[in-house]
């Protein structure tokens, strides 16, 4: 169902509306002032426990409990941080720079809010150095904020010292992993760390540390002004423990590729067909991913299995994958995951063998070379699927492929490893026949597209 | 002679070390500062590096190998990025790189015979929902079309 809302979006494309003056006009620093003013820290968490807002990220973690993790008592003279990610690089993931960009001082206001309820006194903000931009104005909006005396050593009149850096990447995927971001934030090769110890333990510069994505800090001071259980009941997947509104995103082969704000619980058919106007071309879907390239492909005749009566989901079994509510539980029993819920759409048309070589070469790409499943097999897996479009290829190099894929599962310190394994795996099976066709030579490369009209 | 920062660029630079709690984590914010002076960072400035920070020139050479964003060798007074990844190749992608090449007379990784813009492709910039699109130095070009492409390639040229 679409329910559209704009509690993010309001601010977008109006003159300055980055600004402090037209974030405040529209209530902005009020949930701030009051959590600082009249909550304990732990008020902070237990309430935002109740928003059930699922990490923006990709990964889903809720964001309430992973903020429960953080010591109660900081290591004596220490300090406890906040690290937010803004390193956004999926391909196929476009929200965090438009919330940047557009509405900066939502972010500030979350920091605040979070690094009171999570007890740090600093908050990071890792951009990725392309997003000039981005940087400008979040900048920009501490400044603002700083002079306003709502950071710095007493904001809101409250002995409560926070203050906020903006930190720069240098162009690497691997540093949206939270792990190799910390590395990189401490002036260090953005290789990802074995966990545990988990950054609630020992995080940025060894010390306890939260690490919660960009639009995930954005949307907190909504949802404490709204009121968090309320702000959860927005979402068609508030039972789930899936709550409120988020940012979708809809591109590829669509009419009208766009961000939106909606409560959790859209389905895909309306974000393509409501929202993005329908697919390039009025053609049939070949195939969408859900959220970031990671995630496998789903093809448009894939359905729900969930057979258990006793399970919350059961009411989405049979349902066609492009008609349950988009959320991090539906998708993971989709088989796939919800990502970034960026949409990427590919009309039929599309080569899916190109499209996954396109991907496997960025995955060759930005694999950070720590461990050899990970370093050998993106490359492998780029090589094989080249020499299969350029009809150089084996039924058995073919089948190796699946091989290859699969010996990266598990056998990495991050994610990564499972990133790249996946979408390939899911590639190679639903659109075997396509790669069958090139290994045989009855399509070459110079039939590959991946534009349609 | 000897690299040094500019006055502004070392007072800026003092202010990035006041930030953070050690001084290594300033080697990333510092070395785009340097390679926002010199285009690119040499051998020279890696070692002058590694003394302001008191680390060894063997992390900053680590440290600049393994990001991208930073040249080990001198480049084009512009850089054009094309995001090469499957949103935007979806979306043409593909055709914008061709067309630049064409224009530029430059294969994707150098630069133009008369230094001023070295063409790349880009991995994900995260505008897909803006496809195709380019990055030309700090600034992104969304939506893009041959005619828009031409414009700003062409300014490039003339400057």
């Amino acid at each position: 169902m679409i329910k559209t809302c704009n509690h993010l979006t309001k601010h977008y494309g109006k003159p300055n509306g980055w600004s402090l003056d037209a974030y405040e006009r529209e209530g902005g620093y009020k949930a701030a002032r009051r959590v600082l003013t009249e909550m304990t820290r732990e008020q902070v968490t237990d309430e935002a426990k109740k928003a059930n807002i699922r990490g923006r990220g990709g990964a889903g973690f809720p964001m309430g409990v992973k903020w429960s993790f953080m010591p109660k008592q900081a290591p004596a003279g220490k300090p406890m941080y906040l690290a937010v990610n803004a390193d956004e690089s999926e391909p196929g993931t476009h929200k965090d720079r438009t919330i940047m960009e557009e509405n900066p001082h939502s972010v500030v206001e979350g920091c605040i809010i979070a690094c009171y309820g999570i007890g740090a006194n600093k908050a990071w903000i890792y951009v990725r150095d392309e997003l000039h931009l981005a940087r400008e104005r979040l900048w920009a909006a501490i400044k603002e904020a700083k002079q306003k005396g709502y950071l710095g050593a007493n904001p809101f009149g409250k002995a409560y010292p926070i203050d906020i850096v903006v930190h720069t990447g240098g162009g690497t995927y691997i540093c949206g992993e939270e792990t190799a971001m910390l590395n990189s934030l401490e002036g260090k090769r953005g290789e990802p760390r074995l966990k545990p110890p988990f950054p609630a333990q020992a995080g940025a510069f060894g010390m306890p540390t939260t690490v919660n994505n960009l639009e995930t800090i954005a949307i907190v001071p909504t949802a404490f002004e709204m009121g968090c259980d309320k702000f959860s009941q927005q979402s068609a997947l508030h039972d789930l423990k899936d709550g409120g509104c988020r940012l979708y995103g809809v591109n590829g082969h669509v009419k009208k590729p766009q961000v939106i704000e909606l409560a959790v619980g859209v389905t895909m058919r309306e974000l393509i067909y409501d929202i993005g106007g329908g697919v390039t071309g009025d053609r049939e879907i070949l195939g969408v991913i859900p959220g970031g390239s990671s995630t496998p492909v789903l093809l448009p005749t894939e359905t729900i299995h969930a057979p258990d009566e006793k399970s919350p989901l059961h009411r989405f079994h049979g349902v066609n994958v492009l008609d349950v509510p988009l959320g991090v539980d539906t998708m993971r029993i989709a088989g796939t995951m919800l990502g970034t819920c960026c949409v990427t759409v590919m009309a039929v048309g599309t080569c899916p063998v190109l499209a996954m070589e396109n991907l496997m070469q960025f995955y060759r790409h930005e694999s950070c070379g720590q461990c050899t499943p990970c370093r050998e097999g993106s490359a492998w897996l780029k090589r094989v699927v080249t020499k299969i479009l350029d009809g150089e290829s084996s039924m058995e190099e073919l089948n190796e492929l699946h091989d290859i894929a699969n010996s990266i599962m598990g056998n990495t310190i991050c994610a990564f490893g499972e990133g790249t394994a996946m979408p390939a795996m899911a590639f190679l099976k639903k659109y075997r026949k396509d790669f069958e066709k090139y290994v045989r030579g009855e399509k070459t490369r110079k039939d590959a597209r991946l534009t349609v009209t | 002679m000897p690299f040094a920062l500019s006055a502004d660029r070392e007072r800026e630079l003092t202010e990035i070390l006041s930030r953070y709690p050690t001084k290594m984590a300033a080697t990333l914010p510092a070395l785009h500062l340097m390679q926002e002076q010199e285009g690119w960072v040499s051998e020279e400035m890696m070692i002058w590096l590694a003394h302001k920070l008191d680390v060894s020139p063997a992390h900053v050479r680590g440290v600049v190998t393994f990001y991208p964003l930073f040249n080990q060798e001198p480049v084009g007074k512009h850089q054009v990025w094309v995001c090469r990844t499957l949103p935007c190749a979806l979306r043409g992608a593909g055709d914008v790189i061709k067309h630049c090449e064409k224009k530029l007379g430059v294969h994707v990784g150098h630069t133009t015979k008369d230094g001023k813009i070295t063409l790349r492709t880009a991995e994900c910039l995260a505008s897909c929902g803006t496809a195709p699109m380019m990055q030309v130095d700090k600034e992104y070009h969304e939506n893009l079309t041959t005619e828009r492409i031409d414009q700003i390639l062409e300014k490039l040229q003339r400057d």
